[in-house]
């Protein structure tokens, strides 16, 4: 006699036990600290804040332990903690004109103000596996480089360009409350901010992929990388009582600007246009993607033909958050019982209708 | 209950949005009113948008009663039944008739629901025209002036191809003779029970960010036609373990040699008539 399954709670309790313990791994093997993981991680932590929209490296670097490295779990966890907090206004825009550079390469002038600084990068390196690393060891130091007269004043590259007009200008801040997307629902169509903010945090693979394919011919844009810069920037916020702004602190993000072709038309004269990239800590990659795709989804304001995927914003938006992906991918596996219930009654019931209808027919 | 977070885990402030937005769903039944929707501990596509509904009008006497598949003891209903009692330490119940508070995922329970009740649905997408017109600009536009045509297009399309209309689960309704509205992917077998209900139905979508309702004793007419009038799932045996007739059943594999049984999928219903029949 069939007894119907009870028990969910115990199991429940038992499986989570359990990825406790294998979370943890072979105890002989030390465990890992959050330091570790916060300072030879970098890059990880990085994404993890990036795509969890919060500058909190050691939160990330706690979620990713907690997640057995799991990207998207640990984007769920600083997300789910990110949301509990109190929001008491929105800083200054961030001057990265004034970044303390880490790294700074332009692809589309030689050389420029301030020059071209390399920083720390997997660029050039050639891709061999470093079996020396599976030894514990000190690397070498770094040199200094000696300081450019010129590396006080770093210009954007747009800037650059601006000034004789040959790229359109970055749009005006009219003191319009930018929108929120943590505390709107997005609006179809929507506005630059908003889909900056979504890419900002959009899950980096998908990004890349929709960038790529605007460099397959799915929305072609020319883009040259008029800069791309590493590096810390002040935060500054105005709190009402005081009335100008005061530093909370710095944090280190990635900015692309992307310098794409442009016709021009009847009433504009030809210039270049921008997409734009701005990620929270190292990500050329992910900031890369994020101004192609910012530039692809302009299509419809700068009159282009809306013919491929990252030209649309629905497509783009409503699909590029991993949590919202993973969450309604994943779901998959709760139970449909009841559903499949019916669609096998209406299967077995067109089967016996067909069979029917062939007997009558013979 | 766990004092670091707020009473049933949001804060008030979003609570308070949340509220509005079911007052505005309220006001116009079977429209979808977008919603701040906020990440939740547990993932999108799992019961977020039901579980912000619920903790937006979770009160500290009320007494919860959470169902997936109609079964109370699924695991997402395990999970989403712990949260609440953690969060926001309220009486949970697996008895429909005790419960002031339903969530549910896939079903509307068997028991008749009464005044004063109030079920939430999860909701994965909100949008009944999603799957005849993917974009959210032309499907705000198609409710807005009422131009359902596709949506009845696609079902005589079914009735052409298979003899039938092929849709047995989020089979789609027309709310209070005005929207036409996803009952969230329920068997078609439910579809009545939401007509004229004295309870108060709400419907949560935490991806999609829309929340929409049916207030009670309102008009849910699912969509048919004359010729083709809407019927429901009938089941040819009793349930196997408490014998109702009437119940929407699941059915169970008990070997691998094509036996089967079929028990009530709402659980709650099953033990009661076993245990008024002891």
């Amino acid at each position: 006699m069939y007894v119907a399954v009870k028990g969910g709670e115990a199991a429940i309790d038992n499986a989570h036990r359990l990825l406790a313990e294998v979370r943890r791994g072979d105890p002989a093997v030390p465990e890992l600290t959050v330091a570790q993981i916060r300072e030879q991680m970098a890059l990880l932590v990085d994404r993890v804040m990036a795509e969890g929209s919060l500058n909190d490296p050691d939160l990330a670097a706690l979620a990713l332990k907690q997640a057995r490295g799991d990207v998207v779990e640990a984007v769920f966890l600083v997300r789910a903690f990110r949301t509990t907090l109190p929001r008491f206004g929105a800083s200054v825009p961030l001057d990265t004109g004034a970044m303390a550079l880490r790294r700074r390469v332009s692809a589309t002038f030689k050389d420029l103000p301030g020059g071209q600084v390399l920083g720390p990068t997997f660029d050039y390196t050639h891709r061999l596996v470093d079996f020396a690393l599976a030894e514990e060891g000190a690397p070498e130091t770094a040199a200094e480089a000696e300081p450019r007269e010129d590396a006080a004043a770093t210009p954007r590259v747009t800037d650059l360009l601006g000034r004789d007009g040959l790229i359109e200008p970055s749009p005006l801040d009219d003191g319009t409350p930018l929108p929120d997307i943590t505390r709107e629902p997005v609006d179809y169509p929507c506005e630059r901010a908003t889909r900056l903010q979504a890419l900002a945090r959009g899950d980096e693979g998908f990004i890349l992929a929709l960038g790529y394919s605007t460099q397959r011919g799915y929305g072609r844009t020319h883009p040259f990388v008029g800069e791309i810069r590493v590096g810390t920037v002040e935060v500054e916020f105005v709190p009402e009582e005081l009335g100008f702004p005061v530093p909370l602190g710095t944090v280190q993000v990635t900015e692309c600007q992307m310098v794409n072709q442009f016709k021009g038309s009847r009433a504009v004269p030809p210039q270049f246009t921008r997409g734009y990239g701005l990620v929270f800590g190292q990500s050329e990659r992910k900031a890369m993607a994020m101004a192609l795709v910012d530039r692809a989804l302009r299509a419809g304001e700068l009159g282009e033909p809306l013919a491929s995927p990252a030209q649309d914003q629905e497509f783009v938006l409503a699909h590029c958050d991993s949590l919202q992906a993973t969450g309604f991918v994943e779901h998959l596996k709760l139970p449909h019982y009841v559903d499949f219930q019916a669609e096998l009654e209406l299967v077995r019931r067109l089967r016996a209708e067909f069979e029917a209808g062939r007997e009558a027919a013979e | 209950m766990s004092e670091a977070y707020n009473f049933a885990y949001l804060d008030e402030g979003t609570k308070r949005m949340i509220r509005r937005a079911l007052l505005k769903a309220v006001a116009v039944p079977g429209y979808q009113v977008p919603f701040a929707s906020r990440e939740m501990p547990m993932p999108y596509g799992w019961g977020t948008g039901g579980v912000q509904v619920t903790a937006a009008i979770l009160g500290r006497s009320d007494v919860l009663k959470v169902i997936d598949q109609g079964a109370d003891d699924t695991t997402n209903a395990v999970s989403i039944r712990r949260f609440f009692a953690k969060t926001a330490g309220v009486a949970t119940t697996t008895r429909t008739t005790e419960a002031t508070v339903i969530q549910t995922r896939h079903r509307i329970p068997e028991t008749p629901l009464t005044e004063g009740q109030t079920l939430v649905y999860q909701v994965p997408i909100p949008e009944p025209l999603r799957f005849l017109e993917p974009r959210e600009t032309e499907t705000r536009q198609m409710h807005a002036l009422a131009e359902y045509g596709l949506m009845h297009v696609k079902l005589y399309e079914d009735i052409s191809r298979h003899g039938h209309i092929a849709t047995t689960y989020a089979y789609p309704v027309e709310v209070a003779g005005r929207y036409v509205m996803d009952p969230s992917p329920t068997p078609k077998f439910d579809n009545p029970k939401m007509d004229d209900c004295p309870a108060l139905q709400l419907f949560g979508a935490g991806r999609e960010r829309r929340i929409y309702a049916v207030p009670p004793y309102t008009k849910v007419r699912s969509l048919d036609f004359e010729d083709h009038p809407f019927r429901v799932q009938t089941f040819t045996e009793p349930c196997a373990l408490c014998g109702a007739r009437g119940h929407y059943l699941d059915e169970v594999v008990t070997d691998d040699a094509g036996g089967r049984m079929f028990i009530c999928s709402d659980t709650d219903a099953c033990e009661t008539r076993r245990e008024d029949a002891r």
